[in-house]
């Protein structure tokens, strides 16, 4: 498999799946241009300059970029280990996120700690950006909660598992942070899917007709479960936005810093009280929709192959080894930490208990509700039943 | 403040404004809300006096109204949104089933959405299709959610009040033909609870138990029932989830008969769960099955056709009269 540009790609693939794939089709062709696609880092890690994106990640460490390589080491390990957990019983369900870290670590180490991320429930990456505990997310796919974690404690919502439903939550958010005068972003993370949801489109509208300081991030990673992108759209997503009148950019999304920048750049646009940006990244659903999905019933391992050669993780350690940013000992040392957050999170979901029983009537209401106090109470009397017979 | 007669339509825009002038996180959004005051005028002048920043006039998109009045109850403030019609809520009704019921506990109690939905709701005004239904049920089967509804101006306006205030989100049901009905409101009094029914006219014979727009036409029928030496008790639930089962039960135990009545679909309506707990609460006490009066299992019909649709007077009667002869 030859290493291919990004940014030089063909329309990626047909309308069809395995049977017609490398072809491009005549569908495409309607799309109004060649996608552009905003690209700092090549899939073999070499720097390329542009002109617009540039000046958002030029004070950079090697320190900072160090940081993003660890950032999407940990997150991939994470996802890994989340993984092997369902497979081994312990996880009902698994979303992984493999091959998005990129995306997910730009975006995500591009907002600031007042901003407000409206994840969808594949963000494990933009939650470990925003300092949620990895094992927290844990618990909803256990079975033990349907999300785990205090949204205002990290200004990172809960999952969303209907799609494309926090996008309004994002823009009424952000409505509300404008109402306040306050000089905070909001992000709202959607894919290709839910791109076709009414409630994108109403929060397009939304944010548009009152300016609200979101950021919409859709991450293109080409697959719905087994739908692909062309059975959502005839045009390319990000070129969505011109017709609500704001703008939209295709970024790299296996390109860390081409994420981080475009979306410093559109956060930015947001504190400036510029209104709703698109960002569309490019990206790639390197697994399975989830661990119950079978992606061999709907693509070619040769599309999968082609993806790899752009890994986000390796582009970027390649750019570290070549401009001297890292050694040999970091990697080292990486790969210890990696490995011990696998084991905390493993011996996390272990020893992560079941509910109690009585959590299912519990947090219904806010104020209360005398039905819920009613089945409560026959609830409590049907298990304290079993007390009286076992006393006897 | 002094009592003052007003019509139930301007008790709750009366209301709507005590709150946005006690309260700078309430604001009041929907279709036409503010300039035009509302189709049926229940905002009217709000956003003369409060601004387009508190009194929002929306996009047409109710999904689009629900989702973001969540986002702005995520960033703390409490919206009081406007549905237009009930027969279009439906766009909505994802965003408000699967999220707005439901976040409270997703959360562990984290997140309090306190989002106020109105609905004019019900029939007898001679609409056009999708203007004239009673969707209370599908809201009251899912848990996370309040249902109310006023039937009075007085009950419009402290409802209304209480509704705004709950950290719960609420679904606001407006009696529209009950709009001009005035009713005295004394805006100084300490309302009760809000999920509280009420007694609205003592009787010893049979209970008519009713909410919204269908509390006017049980009083009607108990005062034409009176005539003929029956002495019927009215009880306005007044709100739909919860219910007051407590006070349905005492009334029961002491007439032993039970009307339910709603312009809902008498199907899987709220009657139906009502029917179903005063038998396992009062079974012993009843003298007859609990009947209900309502719309049928057929689309809501076209104007020409509602009366025969809607539980009029003779329609409530009749149940009345079956109950009575068991």
């Amino acid at each position: 498999m030859t290493v291919e540009s990004t940014a030089a790609r063909k329309p990626r693939r047909s309308a069809g799946t395995k049977s017609t794939a490398g072809k491009t089709t005549s569908a495409r062709k309607t799309a109004s241009a060649e996608p552009e696609l905003v690209q700092l880092l090549t899939p073999e890690g070499k720097r390329v300059k542009n002109a617009e994106f540039d000046k958002y990640v030029a004070g950079i460490t090697p320190e900072e970029l160090r940081g993003l390589y660890r950032d999407m080491v940990l997150t991939r390990r994470f996802d890994a280990e989340a993984t092997a957990l369902q497979r081994q019983g312990e996880l009902g369900l698994w979303a992984s996120l493999l091959g998005q870290e990129a995306a997910q670590i730009g975006s995500g180490r591009a907002t600031r700690e007042d901003d407000y991320v409206f994840p969808t429930y594949r963000e494990h990456g933009v939650a470990w950006c925003r300092g949620v505990d990895p094992t927290n997310l844990l618990g909803m796919f256990r079975g033990v909660n349907n999300g785990g974690w205090d949204p205002n404690s990290n200004n990172f919502q809960l999952y969303t598992i209907v799609i494309g439903s926090q996008t309004l939550h994002a823009t009424g958010y952000a409505m509300g942070v404008a109402k306040d005068g306050a000089d905070s972003a909001v992000i709202a993370y959607f894919g290709d899917g839910a791109s076709s949801q009414g409630d994108v489109a109403e929060s397009f509208t939304f944010s548009a007709v009152y300016n609200a300081p979101v950021v919409f991030f859709c991450q293109n990673n080409q697959w719905a479960i087994s739908e692909p992108t062309e059975k959502q759209t005839r045009v390319p997503l990000y070129q969505r936005a011109q017709g609500y009148g704001f703008p939209g950019v295709r970024v790299d999304g296996n390109d860390v810093l081409a994420c981080l920048a475009v979306t410093k750049w559109a956060l930015e646009r947001a504190r400036n009280g510029e209104g709703p940006t698109l960002v569309e990244a490019f990206t790639y659903r390197m697994g399975a929709h989830t661990t119950s999905d079978d992606p061999t019933r709907y693509r070619g391992d040769e599309e999968r192959q082609s993806w790899e050669a752009k890994d986000p993780i390796l582009r970027l350690r390649a750019y570290l080894e070549s401009a001297n940013h890292a050694d040999e000992g970091f990697f080292a040392e990486l790969e210890t930490e990696s490995e011990a957050l696998g084991k905390r999170v493993r011996e996390a979901v272990r020893a992560m208990p079941d509910p109690d029983r009585f959590a299912i009537f519990e947090n219904v209401y806010a104020d209360g509700h005398a039905l819920v106090d009613e089945e409560r109470a026959q609830f409590a009397a049907y298990q304290a039943s079993f007390a009286d017979v076992e006393g006897a | 403040m002094a009592a003052e007669k007003m019509a139930l339509a301007k008790a709750i825009n009366e209301s709507l404004r005590r709150a946005l002038e006690t309260d700078p996180k309430v604001l009041v959004m929907g279709e036409d809300v503010g300039k035009l005051g509302g189709v049926f005028r229940v905002t009217d002048g709000l956003q003369k006096d409060f601004g387009e920043s508190r009194v929002i006039d929306t996009p047409l998109a109710e999904s689009g109204i629900v989702g973001t009045a969540i986002g702005l109850a995520l960033r703390g403030y409490r919206p009081v949104v406007e549905i237009q019609f009930d027969g279009f809520v439906f766009p909505a009704y994802d965003q408000i089933v699967t999220q707005l019921a439901k976040m409270h506990a997703r959360s562990l109690g984290k997140v309090k959405l306190p989002v106020v939905v109105r609905i004019p709701y019900g029939g007898g005004i001679g609409a056009v299709e999708h203007h004239s239904e009673s969707p209370e049920s599908l809201f009251a089967h899912v848990a996370g959610l309040k249902i109310v509804s006023p039937s009075n101006a007085s009950d419009a306006y402290w409802m209304m009040q209480q509704a705004i205030q709950s950290d719960d989100p609420v679904i606001f049901f407006e009696p529209k033909r009950r709009y001009w009905d005035k009713g005295e409101v004394v805006t100084d009094a300490i309302p009760g609870p809000l999920h509280k029914a009420k007694v609205v006219r003592e009787g010893r014979d049979l209970t008519l138990a009713a909410y919204g727009p269908m509390v006017k036409t049980c009083l009607e029928v108990a005062a034409a029932a009176a005539e003929e030496g029956r002495d019927l008790e009215v009880l306005d639930l007044r709100s739909v989830s919860p219910l007051d089962f407590d006070s349905i039960q005492t009334s029961v135990e002491k007439t032993r008969r039970l009307v339910v009545v709603h312009e809902a679909p008498v199907f899987f309506g709220s009657g139906a769960e009502i029917a179903a707990r005063i038998t396992e609460r009062c079974f012993y006490h009843l003298e007859a099955p609990v009947l209900r009066v309502g719309g049928y299992h057929a689309p809501y019909p076209p104007a020409r056709l509602e009366e025969e649709y809607l539980p009029g007077l003779d329609r409530v009667l009749d149940a009345v009269d079956r109950a009575l002869a068991y």
